[in-house]
């Protein structure tokens, strides 16, 4: 075994282990898998937002040239729907509303996109030929396709049982209390804002392919997923009612995730059990225009706030009304995403006493809509720091110093906010001091001055949030509704000859877990990283996991990994003892090496590993042969990372176009294990939110048409529309997890969507505008300059 | 069907293809090269780029047929027989300019042509404009800048070595 460098463990910027294959075409995506004899899917989707289903004509289809099948949701009576995993209460405290979700629409087409029938055939060509020839008697009826139409008087129903379209009507906090507080508070600061409609667009497009074996009777899926375990559990037993040891779920490389790729799909469970009923494997993979309209959305909130203040600036309460959008039917994590992701984290970093949030979910013809990349917290972030800085406007407070002077101070840690979140620790005076340096805030003014000399409009803008991540306690979460548990499992197997496997119960599509993972072995137990591998995305290989999302791989999974990791620590060192003939309490770990406490007796790990599996001289009526240990972690509590965001904007006052021309982000993530990878996720969550502030929006029409379903409709950030992004850590320590650590894989897309907006109505401040609705794209900048020009004219 | 031959990566195959079928569906379901990548319907995203005698081109946009004796260099031909990375692999690699990998290979593929057809250098400016046809949805872009930005002082000779990243 070679000697240990510590460049490789906790810490250090070690380049990715899964970029070779990356790099050199031989990553394997599920759309690269190929099984023999396999068949090809292609699904019918409804043209219309709303509509009953007459009838479906597969004849002339089931006639075509390589046709093996055409199946409609009459053919599946037996199975069940795509289930909800989070169960949210009405103030009343009954249960929400919860339609079936059928796998393909049966009476009903509830929007663009909705599946109808699917056709298997001998190639992808072939089958897509049929689909077109199928006939669906459609009846077009009325839509809805926003929260505000699907919740004005006599709006058209999508689901008929549920009256209003309201799937729950939910509060947190004291109304009574807040109420109060509003009538005793000196000012009061009411804003409306809304949080503009994402379409997550992963660059791999979905893909699944189901097989069957018919001498064992075992089903296996390839699926785009970020947690294959918890497919399993959803469309095994939910949806096709297979048990888990009949059903293998595979989730290779994948193409990015944001969210979009948690959620059991319907593509999933029909070439599955497709496969079965024409006993060959049945490919499925998405085109992206099918991606527009089948993909979970993301965000689209219409919310009301009203922030009462005391006459020096302290707040004193928030009130704050949410319509949130979950399109037809409820995706895996829908209902959790408005309400326990979201108006949890309205207290932000300030020490507002008292907050009351309501809530409707709302039903509208148009596709589900779940967690994307942040999910709750970008959307909690977004109306609280676009709340303060209309508020310090309108207090005439400094918009840094109001911050300031509502910070939960840096030891009023573990701090509870009154909407049932504790944050275990944080700084933000020195969070935000640095961005505040970084970004050479003081000198601005001289920056816009010279600026207004090229004709260019100069804005500056910050944002200073907390987001909960590291999802989360399982009693917690199953008290609040989720109807699963959160915890993570880590297996560390070490071999004969001391190179290590672990097998992850999280899911790595982007984030370089093969790597950072790695590190906290080689930083464990002094074996290089090239001798640590980390298996993930497979039922049958891994033990058991609930994947990756809310950036918990690492604040949940790795702390699996560090349990188990004690448990091969500590039954090492017994054998070490053994063989060095010493006490156990006398033997010392550190990174690769066993020593008896005060001597030069030494044994190295390879030896320990190997006397594991030839136990010849071995204590083996005390110790079981083997050094391989599982372990599974239930988080004590969320994590909270946080930090400032910073951005500086020029706007063309002839276009209209707003260019970002400096980011800054400082945020605490808790530990660092891997800084290239830490600052790599920022910069890619702050581009997303970007994107999301300036260029990106989800647009369906009246009629509930996506317009926007296309990457010519929409708006993806491209290399040219964004800036370089500067990244730094400000780190407190996670208090309840033993690495410390807290999670980055979504502060960049919460932090930077107020930062952008702050600044850009920091460049307009002369046109009298309040507030700009995202995206703040040319056109609406133009409108606001020119109508500015001639309200100056008159 | 229509016989198409062409040599992907030095090697010549003959394949039988629909009059429709698209020089990406050759790649990866003819010749199984699965490295190239599909990530739209509309040429818009730039994961299919490949060399077509040298030049970029979506694979996505061009038939099958229309390849008919053409040289196509894939990611799978761009390391040395001896497994050595392009300098442009390299720099991906040295810089994190990937995260997922499902853009990478139209990204490197694009990123090569356009350093080879700008010898004097490109500035930060020049490389994000030539990006115009390729997305990204992890990075935001800035690794892959600087990556290429340094993998072009390599390919034009102006250094023997890449210049590292740094922590």
């Amino acid at each position: 075994m070679n000697v240990v460098t510590p460049f490789e463990g906790i810490g250090a910027s070690v380049r990715r282990k899964e970029d070779l294959r990356f790099l050199s075409g031989r990553g394997q995506y599920t759309d690269d898998i190929n099984r023999p004899g396999q068949a090809y899917a292609s699904i019918l989707r409804s043209p219309h937002a709303h509509a009953t289903i007459g009838g479906i004509d597969i004849a002339a289809a089931r006639a075509m040239p390589g046709v093996v099948a055409i199946f409609t949701g009459a053919d599946m009576p037996d199975l069940g729907g795509i289930p909800c995993g989070w169960q949210i209460h009405n103030k009343d405290g009954s249960p929400m509303a919860e339609p079936m979700h059928p796998v393909l629409a049966v009476d009903k087409a509830r929007f663009v996109g909705d599946a109808v029938a699917v056709v298997i055939a001998e190639t992808k060509a072939q089958a897509r030929d049929a689909a077109e020839a199928i006939e669906v008697d459609y009846a077009v009826l009325p839509a809805v396709s926003t929260v505000t139409a699907a919740t004005a008087p006599g709006a058209p129903l999508v689901h008929d049982a549920v009256a209003g379209n309201i799937c729950y009507d939910w509060h947190i906090g004291d109304k009574a209390i807040n109420e109060a507080a509003f009538a005793g508070a000196a000012k009061v600061v009411e804003f409306d804002l809304v949080n503009n409609r994402l379409i997550p667009n992963a660059m791999e497009p979905r893909a699944a392919i189901g097989d069957f074996d018919r001498t064992t009777d075992e089903y296996t899926l390839y699926t785009t997923s970020q947690n294959p375990h918890v497919i399993r559990l959803l469309m095994g037993a939910f949806v096709l009612h297979l048990p888990e040891h009949k059903l293998r779920v595979v989730a290779p490389d994948v193409g990015g995730g944001f969210g979009s790729k948690i959620f059991h799909y319907a593509e999933e469970a029909i070439v599955t059990w497709a496969a079965g009923r024409v006993c060959r494997p049945v490919k499925w993979t998405c085109e992206r225009t099918e991606s527009f309209m089948s993909d979970a959305h993301g965000r689209d909130h219409v919310s009301k706030a009203r922030l009462a203040l005391d006459a020096n600036g302290k707040f004193l309460a928030l009130h704050v009304q949410t319509l949130a959008n979950m399109g037809a039917y409820l995706s895996t994590f829908a209902t959790s995403v408005p309400t326990y992701l979201y108006a949890t984290l309205l207290a932000g970093v300030y020490t507002t006493p008292s907050i009351y949030a309501e809530v409707k979910a709302v039903f509208t013809n148009t596709v589900p809509v779940d967690a994307y990349r942040g999910a709750g917290r970008p959307e909690a972030t977004f109306l609280l720091e676009r709340l303060v800085d209309v508020a310090a406007r309108e207090t005439g407070i400094d918009r840094i110093e109001i911050r300031r002077r509502n910070f939960i101070p840096s030891d009023a840690f573990p701090y509870q906010t009154p909407v049932a979140l504790q944050y275990d620790s944080g700084d933000y005076q020195t969070t935000l001091d640095a961005a505040l340096e970084t970004a050479g805030w003081a000198s601005f003014e001289e920056r816009r001055a010279e600026a207004a000399t090229r004709g260019r409009l100069r804005g500056i803008g910050i944002s200073t949030y907390v987001e909960a991540c590291g999802i989360a306690p399982s009693a917690v979460v199953g008290a609040l509704g989720a109807r699963a548990g959160l915890y993570e499992v880590g297996t560390i197997r070490v071999h004969p000859t001391g190179s290590v496997t672990v097998l992850t119960g999280t899911h790595s599509h982007g984030q370089g877990h093969e790597t950072t993972l790695a590190q906290l072995v080689t930083d464990r137990l002094g074996v290089p990283l090239a001798q640590v591998d980390v298996v993930h995305g497979d039922t049958a290989k891994i033990p058991f996991g609930m994947g990756t999302y809310g950036s918990r791989s690492l604040a949940v999974g790795g702390s699996a990994m560090v349990k188990a990791m004690d448990k091969i620590v500590a039954k090492a060192r017994r054998i070490a003892a053994h063989l060095m003939e010493a006490s156990v309490e006398d033997v010392e770990f550190d990174r690769g090496t066993f020593r008896v406490a005060g001597t030069d007796k030494t044994k190295s790990w390879g030896e320990i590993c190997l006397t594991a599996y030839v136990p010849h001289n071995y204590p083996i009526e005390e110790i079981e042969p083997g050094l391989d240990e599982t372990a599974f972690y239930d988080p004590k509590n969320f994590t909270y990372p946080g930090g400032a965001h910073i951005c500086e904007v020029e706007i063309e006052p002839e276009t209209g176009i707003t260019t970002v021309v400096n980011f800054t982000a400082v945020d605490d993530v808790g530990r660092v294990i891997n800084p290239m990878i830490v600052e790599g996720q920022v910069q890619g969550g702050v581009c997303q939110g970007i994107g999301q502030a300036l260029l990106e929006a989800c647009v369906y029409d009246a009629e509930g048409q996506l317009v926007s379903g296309s990457y010519m409709d929409y708006q993806m950030p491209r290399a040219n529309d964004l800036p370089m992004v500067s990244v730094a850590t400000h780190v407190t320590l996670c208090t309840h997890n033993p690495l410390g650590v807290k999670g980055c894989g979504e502060v960049g897309a919460i932090g930077s969507p107020p930062a952008v907006i702050n600044a850009v109505v920091d460049a307009l401040k002369d046109y009298g505008v309040r507030h700009i609705e995202m995206p703040a794209t040319a056109a609406k900048i133009w409108g606001i300059i020119n109508a500015g020009h001639r309200l100056a004219a008159e | 069907m229509p016989q198409v031959t062409l040599t992907v990566n030095g090697k010549t195959s003959t394949v039988e293809v629909e009059g429709r079928t698209l020089l990406v569906e050759l790649l990866r379901e003819k010749l199984r090269l699965t490295g190239t990548h599909v990530g739209c319907d509309t040429s818009q995203c730039g994961a299919c780029v490949v060399h077509v005698d040298g030049e970029s081109v979506k694979a996505c946009t061009v038939l099958a047929v229309q390849a008919d004796g053409t040289q196509v260099t894939t990611i799978e031909g761009l390391a040395k027989a001896d497994g050595t990375l392009h300098p442009m692999q390299e720099a991906f690699r040295e810089y994190h300019a990937l995260q997922c990998g499902f853009c990478t290979p139209g990204m490197v593929m694009s990123a090569i042509d356009l350093v080879q057809k700008h010898p004097a250098g490109l500035s930060e400016k020049e490389i994000r404009e030539g990006l115009e046809g390729n997305l990204c949805r992890c990075t935001g872009y800035h690794n892959i800048v600087k990556a290429i930005a340094a993998a072009q002082e390599v390919m034009h000779g102006r250094v023997q070595t890449l210049a590292l990243a740094g922590d």
